[in-house]
């Protein structure tokens, strides 16, 4: 019996904190004197409005799907996985060689490739901090962000001096053949007679990211791994009493976790650069953070929560197009979306506890038999 | 409540006020109400016991007297006029002085620092030290309460550390002394004497309040003695007018059963053969020195010892989840102290079933439902699998019998572990265990934080699985429950087994003594030389209780 039901709990909560972020964002935009209802209302338009503005907030979501889950998965175990943007960086590795050096005969064959190839070099990536945690007890939060400059300097002089075509100026790799090219919505949406923009980037791997949130939440729920690795999660010293071995649990959660960053780069690399640049990821293994807390980890909340931070994704490019409210700005109110439901989750949960309580208290006026344990 | 009566004698003879009178205290912390309308007086220079089971709101009334919650509703009244006690600095102004349970003492400074913590007069030390060590040597002198000043606590023994603290409320100029459940870390000699010193203090005049689960206490110290119960005060009696199946009964809200009913053992086959086991921990220290012992079918061998000696290393090694140095034997195969092979899942497959010394660490995953811990430790099990997905349904259906057959109140598998009261979690913990089959059951403070009617529940189990011809390893701090339940005892100091015993041919005060290190039990034993070997053993006493 906990305090609150529990759709308070996964709906109210967040959302109340999303409104009172988009509050203090109104009072921003009010300030530097522009008009935050047409604000709101050029960010919809702009990202939910047309095929195309669905289409960009579908990619950035799939980004963020990949990386919610990454972060996630790694949060199961009590493990902090900050490393999802090196993760994904190798990730983006792995599609460029995969994609670059075997001659795919069709584009699903490739996509599978390709999903393997980021999958490994991701889970790799995270595999060395999951090492040092378990047996040496580096911490793991110091060791991924230390990875995540490794990772950035390691696609440097990949780039610069292996991947990059003679005579481009450009730090970037060739652009992939013809054959690796993945199917955008627009495509996969036409035979069914629906049309949808050319222009946008959202690809497959958006089917991918749906299919990987089903696939996790399976993991989570209804394994043997994912109830160790919960187990894990909540007590370690349980967990050894059970026999479930902390080295082992630690090692699967981080190789899954940076797997599933890694495969992000069959959405931003191959889905839609179709080539390897240079910081590819665009910050999007630091909003997989706040993705996975929004979505209290949960594979469907990590996807309603991506889908929510795709829009403002969107929405702050377009609003940053339009208006003469700046780019700065419109990290700022995305940094208040974060800060709200991520870190002063409490800030709305404590006080939202006490009305459920006392709304609880003035139904039943005899307490129900409890035990007093928590009180000694 | 109707306490007036029993009071009468103290309200007649000496017309003076309560030393501590509350008025109608109430406290809730969520849904939680931790203390319904508590009204209590204790006259001064007296001994008042405040008994209940755990979370009957105990500590959380004397928090409430130290400042450290506020009451929802209530007063609080000393030496006749009304007091807020907004926090402990408020507390020990008003006299009260607080011994708590786990000491808060700083383990690196020496006895004298200790005491002045907290209550220096300047901004320089020594005139403080100086003042403070007067002090405490005439309060030494009155109250028979010897400390080496100098000393540092962390090497001295846990009755010495507890002096230290009493003497720390006195220092303060405290007339009231609570003390929280003193004798958890106490050897029975070491109890006594803290009692003789209760009993001095009491005689200058001293109030005290007593808070403890174990009647023999109450009976042997206090003058009042209030009974709680799921936070309301049952009832408050004279000591002398009552008896422990009263005092019982008063706490648990029905008769029960003090005693273990159990027919003699038939012990058979020797089980498991433990020889030479040594445990080293990650500091190096030897936490187990060499350890023989056997336990054989349809016995109960009973572990007895001050926390920390090394029972829950011995418990761990067996568990698999430390390794450890020596040969171990069950049923004439060795098991694997170190290795692969050496964690909870080869042990149990062994047919070893553990109930761990502290179920909510590691016996339960706290946020688990009822029905997740049951499986938890066989989820490998293959009647709970169903492919590569664990079967859910199943293991809902063996928990929902598991939990009818053990009494699980509430009978709800989709109730989280954290839920239930200390009680019923240890019984879900028992019927995972028992209803495997096990030849071995390991089981480590069986029933620590359990409430009485429990208690009675789980030691029949206990029994009843010995006489399914099982053989178990019983650890406990509690020596009665050790006397109770044993069909043979081995005491612990010091990660050593210092002999054993049979329950009918020893008592508390030679078990006392091999708890101490003292093995030529027949002759008599001053407490300083009980405390002097203590000290020097390397457990944590802190670590257990």
């Amino acid at each position: 019996m906990d305090v609150m039901p529990k759709w308070a709990e996964v709906v109210l909560v967040p959302l109340i904190s999303l409104l009172l972020a988009a509050v203090i964002s109104a009072l921003v935009i009010l300030a530097i004197g522009e008009d935050p209802v047409a604000a709101v209302k050029l960010m919809i338009t702009g990202a939910l409005g047309s095929t195309y503005g669905w289409g960009y907030t579908l990619y950035y979501a799939t980004n963020f799907i990949f990386t919610g889950l990454a972060v996630a998965i790694a949060f199961h175990a009590r493990l902090f996985n900050i490393g999802g943007e090196g993760q994904a960086m190798l990730g983006g590795l792995g599609v460029a060689i995969a994609c670059l050096f075997i001659p795919w005969p069709h584009w699903s064959l490739a996509l599978i490739g390709a999903a393997v190839m980021a999958g490994l070099l991701g889970a790799a990536w995270a595999a060395v901090p999951a090492w040092l945690q378990a047996k040496r007890g580096s911490h793991i939060v110091i060791t991924t962000i230390m990875f995540n400059f490794i990772a950035a300097a390691l696609l440097n002089y990949v780039l610069v001096n292996l991947l990059r075509p003679k005579g481009q100026m450009d730090p970037a790799t060739a652009r992939f053949p013809e054959a690796t090219n993945l199917p955008t919505l627009h495509d996969i949406l036409a035979p069914f007679g629906i049309a949808f923009s050319k222009a946008a980037p959202a690809n497959v791997s958006f089917v991918v990211a749906i299919a990987a949130c089903f696939v996790l939440w399976l993991l989570i729920w209804r394994t043997r791994l994912g109830y160790e690795i919960r187990a894990y999660g909540h007590s370690e010293s349980a967990a050894k009493y059970a026999g479930i071995s902390p080295v082992k649990i630690t090692m699967i959660t981080m190789i899954i976790s940076g797997a599933l960053a890694g495969m992000m780069a069959i959405n931003n690399v191959m889905g839609e650069a179709e080539r390897l640049v240079l910081n590819s990821t665009e910050g999007a293994g630091f909003i997989g953070i706040a993705v996975a807390l929004m979505g209290r980890s949960h594979p469907v909340g990590v996807f309603l929560a991506a889908i929510l931070f795709g829009f403002l994704y969107q929405g702050g490019a377009e609003l940053a197009l339009w208006t003469s409210i700046p780019r700065e700005l419109i990290i700022v109110i995305q940094a208040l979306v974060i800060l709200f439901t991520g870190a002063l989750d409490n800030m709305v949960r404590m006080p939202l506890e006490k009305i459920f309580l006392a709304v609880r208290r003035a139904r039943a006026p005899k307490p129900e038999r409890k035990p007093v344990e928590s009180a000694e | 409540m109707s306490n007036e009566a029993t009071l009468e004698r103290q309200a007649t003879a000496a017309p003076v006020a309560p030393a501590i009178e509350l008025k109608g205290i109430s406290k809730s912390f969520g849904p939680v109400q931790a203390n319904k309308d508590i009204s209590i007086r204790v006259m001064p220079g007296t001994i008042h016991g405040i008994i209940g089971e755990n979370g009957a709101g105990k500590s959380t009334l004397m928090s409430i007297l130290y400042g450290f919650y506020k009451a929802d509703k209530g007063e609080i009244w000393i030496n006749g006029t009304k007091t807020e006690i907004p926090d402990s600095q408020a507390a020990i102004a008003a006299g009260i002085g607080m011994v708590f349970q786990h000491f808060k003492l700083v383990e690196n400074f020496t006895v004298l620092e200790n005491i002045i913590l907290g209550a220096e007069d300047g901004r320089l030390l020594k005139p403080s030290l100086a003042k403070a060590r007067r002090s405490l040597i005439e309060l030494a002198e009155d109250y028979g309460l010897n400390v080496e000043p100098d000393a540092l606590v962390q090497d001295i023994g846990v009755g010495m550390q507890q002096r230290v603290e009493i003497l720390k409320a006195l220092y303060r100029q405290a007339d009231i002394l609570i003390l929280d459940e003193p004798t958890g870390v106490l050897t029975p000699a070491e109890a006594d004497q803290l009692f003789r010193i209760l009993g001095r203090l009491r005689s200058e005049g001293k109030t005290i309040i007593l808070i403890t689960h174990k009647l023999r206490e109450i009976m042997e110290i206090t003058d009042t003695v209030s009974v709680m119960r799921r936070g309301e005060m049952t009832a408050t009696v004279k000591t002398s007018e009552t008896s422990p199946p009263e005092l019982a009964e008063l706490m648990v809200g029905r008769k029960v059963l003090l005693r273990v009913d159990k027919k003699p053992a038939t012990p058979g086959d020797v089980v498991l053969d433990i020889k030479g086991l040594k445990v080293v921990d990650d500091k190096g220290v030897e936490r187990l020195r060499g350890i023989d012992l056997q336990v054989r079918a349809g016995e109960i061998v009973g572990i007895a010892g001050v926390a920390g000696n090394g029972q829950s290393e011995l418990l761990e090694v067996l568990g698999g989840y430390a390794d450890g140095i020596g040969t171990v034997t069950l049923n004439g195969k060795p098991l694997d102290l170190t290795g692969r092979h050496s964690d909870g899942k080869s042990r149990r497959n062994r047919g070893i079933a553990h109930v761990p010394e502290d179920r909510q660490r590691e016996g339960l995953i706290m946020d688990y439902q009822a029905w997740e811990n049951t499986a938890f430790g066989y989820h490998h099990d293959p009647h709970y699998r169903a492919g590569i997905l664990m079967n859910n349904a199943a293991i809902r259906e063996d928990t929902a019998e598991k939990m009818e057959r053990f009494d699980v109140r509430p009978p709800n598998p989709k109730l989280a572990a954290k839920n239930f009261s200390g009680g019923n979690q240890q019984k879900i913990v028992l019927a995972r265990e028992i209803e495997r089959n096990p030849d071995l059951l390991l089981i480590g403070q069986p029933t620590r934080g359990v409430d009485i009617g429990a208690i009675e529940f789980i030691h029949q189990q206990i029994v009843a699985l010995r006489d399914q011809g099982k053989a178990i390893l019983l650890v406990s701090v509690e020596l009665e429950e050790i006397l109770a339940l044993s069909d043979r005892i081995a005491v612990m100091f010091d990660g050593k087994i210092m002999g054993e015993r049979l329950p009918d041919k020893t008592d508390e005060k030679e078990l006392g003594l091999l708890m101490a290190g003292i093995t030529d039990t027949d002759t008599p034993h001053s407490v300083e030389e009980i405390e002097e070997n203590l000290a020097h053993t390397h457990g944590d006493p802190h670590k257990e209780i």
